[in-house]
């Protein structure tokens, strides 16, 4: 019963960020700091997830494979697929379920219980509009860009990894991706990461929206964005893998 | 004028008031005064629509606020300022900012105007030094003069004071009493004080409210409160340090 009345209020919530998106001029300026807050700052830390990925899962490979008589450029392949249609999405998503989740419940949250969003309401603002749309909007817009950046850093990191190690050379790990490489995995990769995108911003943005209590309502709020967040990524993606590979 | 029409409300099976009734003339200042809990704050938000009744009505200037479309509550919101509990200022900006805040929405001043206008604010409430602090670097009887400087700022008819004198010495509470009747006499502010500090109410108030027992307990003015034989009143009034006979 509490599930479905969440589950109410939520689309509720989704619901009027959907009549607000009109007002552009209400979030304009927000949308913009947003999507710095949520693209650019995320860049460094999606770099360094994209690299350690990429390497490890050519270290794994190049040691599960170091006895069978397959092509080097195989390795290659493998890890530029995973990277493509699984990993830069799935992990960059978990990542930022805690990095931009737990900001923006957090952020949202304190702004609740410390009355700012009744002071918005009581000056007229559309809060829903204000604080919302651009939260929503920056995630949808954002992730894809990200999941561009850990790709390549993704790739990157495999191929310096094989080179480093010795265990790949970077032309046949560079022969493996271009063999196996299909342009859907890509679209696959750039559609999950907007799903996420859009599932991470808009559970932290209800989360916080509707905290209750003091510092203690906003930690609860914020550790339920994060492990919500998650857990729905990993849903979707199955979904995702379910219903278009 | 605002006239309160058999209100009721109550959080899930917690009922906190019930058929509240009463009328504020036009530039008066009223005290709705009662016990922690009893639902005074509860009641200045559903004054501006900010929470819905289970039942009743709030007519302002013969309109009822929950009959309204958003966007029409919007407007008539503008028409109230509020003073909050803990200020509900925006700390991700300066002092300045926070008063400009709402002139940079619902206004067409240019940068100079609102600078002007700001300051202007700002002397009223004796903070003209204090523009540019951050807003952690405030006291809590400063932040409640910011809070007080922006509540004014867009020129509302009616303005509401949630616990104004709370969590302060009481000379700074003084200095706060001084501005709500130098608001109402200024600008001829219809002004509604939510407290619980006798004091205060006896410096501000030409009309009181009494919240007991989950319904209005007492209404009448100030001297009629003086003279008034209710038990329940007077045994609130006596628990105050203050005599008022």
């Amino acid at each position: 019963m509490q599930g479905l009345k969440e589950l109410g209020r939520y689309s509720s919530l989704l619901y009027q960020a959907l009549r607000s998106s009109t007002e552009f001029s209400t979030y304009r300026k927000n949308l913009f700091q947003e999507l710095v807050k949520v693209g650019t700052d995320s860049v460094p830390i999606i770099m360094l997830v994209g690299i350690f990925t990429g390497s490890v899962m050519t270290l794994q490979s190049a040691y599960q494979l170091e006895f069978a008589f397959i092509p080097l450029s195989t390795i290659g392949a493998i890890v530029s697929e995973s990277i493509l249609i699984e990993l830069a999405a799935v992990i960059s998503g978990l990542v930022l379920a805690g990095k931009v989740g737990a900001r923006v419940a957090t952020e949202l949250g304190t702004m609740r219980v410390s009355e700012q969003i009744d002071a918005l309401e009581s000056m007229g603002f559309n809060s829903v509009s204000f604080l919302v749309v651009p939260r929503v909007l920056a995630g949808i817009m954002m992730f894809p860009v990200l999941y561009v950046v850990a790709s390549i850093f993704g790739i990157g990191g495999g191929i310096a990894a094989g080179y480093f190690s010795g265990s790949v050379p970077p032309a046949d790990f560079l022969k493996g991706a271009r063999m196996f490489f299909y342009p859907w995995n890509v679209v696959f990769g750039f559609l999950k990461s907007f799903v996420f995108g859009f599932i991470i911003t808009s559970i932290a943005c209800y989360k916080g929206f509707y905290a209750r209590g003091g510092a203690e309502g906003v930690g609860k709020s914020t550790t339920e964005a994060t492990v919500l967040g998650c857990i729905y990524i990993l849903l979707a993606d199955f979904l995702l893998a379910a219903l278009l590979l | 004028m605002i006239e309160i029409k058999n209100l009721t409300k109550s959080f899930g099976d917690m009922l906190v008031w019930k058929d509240v009734s009463f009328r504020i003339e036009n530039g008066d200042t009223i005290a709705v005064i009662g016990r922690s809990g009893c639902g005074k704050s509860v009641l200045l938000k559903h004054i501006n629509a900010l929470l819905t009744p289970d039942s009743g009505e709030v007519l302002i200037d013969g309109n009822n606020i929950f009959d309204m479309e958003y966007v029409d509550q919007r407007r008539i919101r503008q028409k109230f300022g509020i003073l909050f509990q803990g200020s509900a200022l925006f700390d991700s900006i300066n002092t300045f900012e926070n008063i400009a805040f709402p002139l940079r929405y619902f206004s067409n001043l240019t940068e100079n105007e609102i600078h002007d206008k700001v300051m202007r604010s700002l002397e009223y409430v004796n903070l003209e030094d204090s523009a540019q602090k951050e807003t952690s670097e405030l006291s809590g009887g400063m932040r409640k003069r910011v809070g007080l400087a922006r509540a004014i700022i867009l020129e509302p008819e009616y303005i509401m004071y949630d616990e104004p004198t709370s969590g302060l010495d009481p000379e700074t509470a003084n200095e706060i009493n001084d501005l709500i009747i130098l608001m109402a006499e200024t600008f001829d502010i219809t002004s509604i004080v939510i407290t619980h500090d006798m004091h205060s109410v006896l410096r501000v108030a030409d009309k009181v409210a009494f919240l007991h027992d989950q319904k209005l307990g007492w209404f009448g003015t100030l001297e009629e409160m003086k003279k008034s034989d209710d038990k329940d009143l007077l045994n609130f009034i006596t628990a105050s340090e203050y005599s008022i006979k």
